[in-house]
């Protein structure tokens, strides 16, 4: 199962770069979010998949899963949803203000869909 | 324990939430945001006092103890830092009441400022490296606000890349902490340190202690800096001033907190990479700085090079070294606010940016000019003023360390940047006056906040010896961060 998981983070990474690497901001910005949930599947393959029960405090239970990765991932997903949100705020505004060159030209000659 | 650790997070975050509902009343704003300042003070001087009496205050949140529960922790380093910052953030207050405008005060600057108070301070004292991310976050994301406040083409173009350059970095950060947590087992810097120093610093922990310190460079523009200069020139003055000052420092903070309390324990191959970094940070910058004509790329390229002085005197990691860090750190702080709050004045007083556009401003402005110099001398080292305790220090640690280039680059960038401001100096208020109307406009309120800045400067240089005593105890945790782990799981 980490092998899988592992792959998939790579995946994702390498989706999120070569988004990011393209000219449209709208893109630039699905770029990041994928790179963020990869991360988060980093941060929860790294500590180790769940084996057995749900974490427990103060019970004698044979098994139990981890429960600081899960909260750190809760944590990150909230501020990489702020960040995404403000991201694409930004981009409307910036393609408001001027629109003949994508997103206030952060990059020449590109469009923005 | 001390209740009193959470008070450097609550002040500005109360006042921040508060500052809300103060949306169009102008002087209620700038009362709250000044009562929140000199609160902050106060919270920092008692802090440090009680530190230095007591030893390293932790507080555990909620009473979980560590290494399960939050932890804050305010050892001298943290302690020294707070204080800066809120000596600092009240004069970037006081100035920007004159410089900001309405318009973007009835638009929640002072909201954001404060916010930004609160990630910085937050940084300085968790205890923990999750939380370092998190409080990271919380500056950044207000940091992206008080670019694009305002609304200009060039604000949100620069707040694009801006934005950009910190999620990446801000991912890896995540998943350095990811790798960490897979490493060591926990994330409590403490606890880190110890059980680091139980199984040795192998191949794996040094490179995710790389993976840190391309992450803390990319924000603290040490090396990695290819954004700075553009960024910091886009938002209006008041919070250039702010940035300048504080947002590389908390990178910087960053860094020297985890290579001298996690990842202390193989200098010989993560050190050199600082003393690099450093060095180049040095050089590129000192190139920039006299390669440019016009102020806010002079002084952006200026704040590059005392980032990488200061990773000099971590590389170098000697006591006295370390010393010397956190003195030039603090020093920096309060002069590199100042830089940019004199430099805003200029920029305002002859309506120009580009050094071509001025000359003959010392006969109009002798005062501005005058603090000026005092400035680019403070800044260079020169002897009574504050800049000078930390360079010797930092510098005879590095020839200690046998480091003979990198302090010869390291003096030779106290060349470039006396050259760079003197340049400033010269061109700006010695030349003769060019052949162009200056506009009418008037600075005094500007200008009081920038004297009082200059006055905390003068007298952090004069008061050496007294700020040494403290700067001493910081630099003692540092070098042996037993006492750090100690104090924060101790039961």
């Amino acid at each position: 199962m980490e092998l899988v998981m592992a792959v998939a983070v790579g995946i994702l990474f390498m989706l999120g770069v070569y988004l990011i690497l393209s000219k449209s901001l709208l893109r630039v910005i699905l770029g990041t979010s994928l790179l963020t949930h990869g991360v988060h599947l980093l941060l929860l393959t790294m500590a180790g998949l769940k084996r057995g029960a749900p974490p427990l405090l103060g019970g004698e239970a044979d098994a139990y899963v981890d429960p600081v990765p899960q909260a750190l991932i809760l944590t990150s997903i909230v501020i990489s949803f702020g960040v995404t949100a403000f991201f694409l705020v930004l981009a409307y505004r910036a393609h408001q203000t001027a629109p003949e060159d994508d997103g206030g030209g952060a990059r020449e000659g590109g469009e923005m869909p | 324990m001390s209740n009193l650790l959470i008070m450097p997070v609550l002040i500005p975050l109360c006042a921040a939430v508060l500052l809300i509902f103060l949306k169009e009343n102008q002087r209620a704003q700038r009362l709250v945001a000044a009562c929140a300042s000199i609160l902050s003070l106060a919270a920092a001087l008692i802090l440090i006092s009680r530190i230095h009496r007591h030893g390293i205050q932790t507080l555990h949140m909620g009473g979980w103890a560590p290494p399960f529960g939050i932890v804050f922790v305010g050892d001298m380093l943290a302690g020294l830092l707070v204080l800066t910052t809120a000596l600092t953030a009240a004069a970037v207050l006081l100035y920007s009441f004159f410089t900001i405008g309405p318009e973007r005060e009835r638009n929640y600057y002072y909201v954001f400022f404060h916010f930004l108070l609160v990630g910085v301070n937050g940084s300085f004292l968790t205890g923990d490296i999750f939380n370092l991310f998190v409080f990271f976050e919380v500056l950044l994301i207000s940091s992206y606000a008080l670019i694009s406040l305002g609304g200009t083409r060039a604000q949100l173009r620069e707040t694009v890349k801006y934005l950009l350059i910190n999620i990446v970095s801000s991912t890896l950060f995540v998943a350095a902490v990811a790798y960490l947590y897979a490493a060591v087992g926990t994330l409590n810097m403490a606890q880190l340190s110890q059980r680091i120093a139980e199984t040795g610093q192998g191949g794996v922990l040094n490179v995710i202690a790389l993976l840190f310190l391309i992450v803390f460079s990319l924000k603290a523009g040490l090396f990695l800096f290819f954004w700075l200069p553009e960024s910091y020139s886009a938002p209006p003055l008041a919070v250039r001033a702010l940035f300048g000052a504080l947002l590389t420092k908390v990178g910087l903070y960053a860094v020297l907190r985890t290579f001298t309390l996690i990842f202390a324990y193989d200098p010989g191959f993560t050190h050199p990479w600082i003393a690099v970094m450093g060095a180049a940070a040095m050089i590129l910058g000192g190139v920039g700085a006299i390669a440019y004509t016009d102020i806010p790329r002079i002084l952006n390229y200026n704040v590059i090079i005392s980032v990488g002085f200061v990773a000099l005197g971590l590389a170098a990691a000697t006591p006295d070294a370390l010393d010397g860090a956190v003195f030039y750190l603090m020093h920096d702080m309060l002069s590199k606010g100042l830089m940019y709050m004199l430099g805003g004045i200029i920029i305002m007083l002859a309506g120009s940016e580009k050094l071509g556009d001025m000359g003959g401003m010392l006969r109009r402005y002798p005062l501005i000019g005058w603090m000026f110099l005092v400035l680019a001398l403070a800044v260079a080292g020169i002897p009574p003023l504050s800049g000078f305790a930390g360079k010797v220090l930092i510098i005879r640690g590095a020839f200690e360390h046998g480091m003979l280039t990198l302090s010869l680059i390291g003096l030779a960038s106290s060349l470039l940047v006396l050259y760079s401001l003197i340049k400033i100096f010269m061109l700006a208020f010695w030349r003769s006056e060019p052949a162009r109307e200056y506009p009418k406009v008037r600075a005094k309120g500007a200008t009081a906040a920038a004297a009082g800045l200059l006055a905390i400067v003068i007298a952090m240089g004069i008061g050496s010896e007294i700020v040494y005593e403290y700067v001493a105890e910081a630099g003692a945790v540092m070098a042996h961060p037993q006492a750090y782990i100690e104090a924060v799981l101790k039961e």
